[in-house]
């Protein structure tokens, strides 16, 4: 299978082309905070939780709150159904989306506290972790959480030789290299940074530069979702 | 006034023609938001006031608890914050004998407490020994996000005035987000969907008038 | 954290006078929304909200060998996750007692109302059948999950296409069904019953009594739960409620 053709993707995209992403803040009435996100086939919800006193006792830090990520697959959400409950998978991108997500929060205001962010991938085609992250960075701030920035995500990776940002499903499984990437984008910080496949140093030097580049994108369409939920009465 | 609404990361101005106040934080010579919420400059201080969130407790607050568990001497009472607070035997208006909490007040009663102390590691107590706490007997209370309480009250108790004036209710508003309210059935209903309609339109201008038709139209239909 | 004192209060005595804090009668379902196929690798799905509460179903197929019992018969199952995004009292980890009555009380209204024509599901008898996994996910808890997630995994099913093309066995068709059951479920507190509970009733209530009806009014499934108990007289009159309620919450399913 030919995954570029005369300069196209085969879902019609330039290489340097992100998937159509629409960012909703503040949907779900129980969570303190939540954010829902459709990008390309991926279809995420995220909430948050908090802060509230860490139980049991002993998860507590008496310096700061600690973040407790869960980044969880519904059963539907890919094509051989997924066993419902935490894999290695999930738990490995759990401990690293909370990892980026604690590097913008302002944690030492609540001590002994615990932050509970929930992202559940609903429907699947490539790179919900990173979808996951700009999801829970939405929820985090519609939840009222101090934080410095508002953290985004997005992957770079090379196809039949191309490098290209935002992979789909079948670029991901039949491509050479995927590069997810996570940055504080005020400074443009690398939060979260993983690769597999390969790639000449070159090639993720472009690979990387693409990724901020998405990233500068998807950030305006948070912070544009974070500032409707509240322009929607300001304008009756 | 503009009422501009800013994200965490938002760039409010430099630390020379402001001072960091509430909601912000400063990087060099900047001062930023870190909170979703609206701008505010008073007396010189930069502030943002968050437009959602926990209740942040602050000595001198009547609140609303509602009792999590009574031990020998004290109990723990959760005021919405990240913290249940603590309430001594010596703190509350009646003689209470060693384990004998549990008769004045059980898990799921409701008080209304001043915040009497926080320490660095946020600990929190409370008291009822000031004249307006007591253990709620009657009426409802109404949870409501802890960032929409200015609303409630509103300048000078103008929008307290307006619903007790409209609904004949008698009310009370806890700073962490629960509103104590005693009246006729339907009275309280109706001043219910009041609250919870200041609540969802916290941000916008002209709450007062929007609140004062909407009790009013209600009236007119009866 | 249960109910405070206070609130409990406030229901027993609103419920004396024939009321309900949201306003409703006792009858009185609250709207109801069904979106279908909002799942793209799903064979089908729906989202359901009644009131605040909000549920999202998927139905994924695979091919498997059937039971002993019923060689020439596909097979079912029904999962409900309470995921801790949905209410601050959901858990994470393995399903609780609370989850487990729930996807069975649904996958019993399914089963016995003969709503998956299982018969149809069979490729090669006693070797390759088709399996049905119906997985319920609540994104928002605001009271009666036993109907949302029954009306959820219905709608779902209504929706769902055997996946024939994947496992390269032609092309997709329809699920067989026959006519869905409609599950009505009423709590009592402090003597009143009311349908479709909200979050404070459920938290409220001291017996649960969920009936599973279908397109002609007969009974199908039913659950009561909880510790509280009803009279004979009561049970009676809550079957012929669920038939009545059952009749348009079937309209906006079937619709």
């Amino acid at each position: 299978m030919e995954l570029i053709k005369d300069g196209k993707r085969i879902d019609g995209r330039a290489p340097d082309e992100l998937r159509p992403i629409k960012i909703e803040a503040g949907p779900l009435y129980r969570a303190d905070g939540s954010c829902y996100l459709e990008w390309g086939g991926n279809k995420i919800m995220a909430a948050v939780y908090g802060p509230k006193e860490a139980i049991p006792r002993h998860i507590q830090d008496s310096t700061k709150a600690v973040i407790n990520a869960r980044y969880n697959m519904a059963s539907f959400s890919v094509e051989d159904r997924k066993r419902p409950g935490p894999d290695r998978r999930s738990q490995e991108i759990s401990k690293i989306t909370a990892e980026a997500l604690e590097n913008v929060i302002l944690t030492e205001m609540f001590p002994r506290a615990v932050i509970d962010v929930n992202i559940e991938v609903l429907d699947a085609d490539a790179g919900t972790r990173c979808a996951g992250i700009t999801a829970a960075a939405v929820a985090l701030a519609d939840a009222g959480i101090p934080m410095r920035d508002i953290p985004v995500a997005c992957a770079a990776g090379k196809v039949d030789g191309v490098v290209v940002l935002d992979l789909l499903g079948d670029e991901d499984k039949k491509g050479d290299a995927d590069l997810p990437v996570a940055i504080a984008p005020r400074s443009e910080e690398i939060l979260l940074l993983q690769m597999d496949g390969h790639m000449t140093v070159e090639e993720f030097d472009e690979a990387l530069e693409l990724a901020l580049k998405g990233c500068r994108e998807i950030s305006k369409l948070q912070k544009e979702a974070l500032l409707k939920k509240y322009k929607t009465f300001e304008e009756e | 006034m503009e009422r501009k609404i800013v994200i965490p990361g938002t760039l409010l101005g430099k630390a020379d023609t402001g001072k960091q106040g509430r909601g912000t934080f400063r990087e060099g010579d900047n001062i930023y938001s870190s909170r979703l919420g609206i701008v505010e400059e008073r007396s010189g201080y930069i502030n943002v006031i968050p437009l959602s969130g926990v209740y942040d407790p602050a000595v001198g607050d009547a609140v609303i608890g509602v009792i999590e568990e009574a031990s020998k001497m004290s109990w723990m009472v959760d005021i919405k914050a990240p913290y249940p607070a603590m309430l001594r035997v010596e703190e509350v208006p009646w003689r209470v004998e060693f384990g004998e909490t549990a008769r004045f007040l059980n898990t799921g009663e409701v008080i209304v407490a001043n915040v009497s102390s926080i320490n660095e590691a946020k600990n929190i107590e409370i008291s009822m020994r000031d004249k307006h706490c007591r253990k709620v007997e009657d009426g409802i209370i109404v949870e409501i996000q802890p960032s929409k309480v200015p609303r409630v009250i509103g300048k000078n108790g103008s929008m307290v005035s307006l619903l007790r004036q409209r609904t004949g209710c008698w009310i009370f508003v806890g700073q962490n987000g629960r509103v104590w309210i005693r009246g006729e059935d339907d009275k309280m209903a109706l001043l219910v969907e009041a609250i919870k309609k200041i609540e969802k339109e916290a941000h916008t201008t002209g709450l007062t008038d929007k609140i004062s038709k909407f009790l009013g139209n209600e009236n007119e239909s009866d | 954290m249960g109910i405070s004192s206070v609130k409990k209060d406030y229901l027993y005595r609103l419920a004396k006078e024939g009321k309900r804090p949201d306003g409703r009668a006792f009858n009185e379902y609250r709207p109801i929304k069904i979106e279908r196929g909002v799942i793209n690798m799903a064979e089908g799905s729906a989202r359901v909200s009644i009131g605040h509460t909000t549920v999202l179903a998927g139905i994924k197929m695979d091919i498997g060998e059937p039971y002993p019992d019923t060689p020439e018969e596909g097979a079912m199952s029904t999962a409900v996750e309470l995921i801790p995004l949905a209410s601050p009292d959901f858990e994470s980890g393995p399903p609780r007692a609370d989850a487990i009555e729930l996807s069975r009380v649904v996958d019993r209204g399914i089963r016995e109302s003969k709503f998956i024509q299982l018969e149809k599901l069979c490729i090669e008898p006693g070797e390759k059948v088709w399996i049905v996994f119906i997985d319920i996910h609540v994104l928002d808890y605001d009271g009666n999950l036993f109907d949302a997630c029954s009306l959820a995994a219905s709608a779902a099913l209504m929706n769902a296409k055997i996946p024939n093309e994947r496992f390269e066995m032609g092309e997709d068709v329809p699920m067989p069904l026959s006519d869905p059951p409609v599950s009505c479920t009423f709590v009592k507190y402090n003597g009143a019953i009311v349908v479709d509970p909200s979050l404070d009733e459920d938290e409220a209530a001291e017996a649960r009594h969920t009936i599973a009806v279908d397109k002609k009014g007969d009974i199908r499934a039913m659950q009561k739960g909880l510790s509280g108990s009803f009279t004979v007289e009561e049970i009676k009159n809550n079957i012929n409620n669920a038939r009545i309620i059952s009749k348009d919450i079937r309209k906006i399913l079937e619709g």
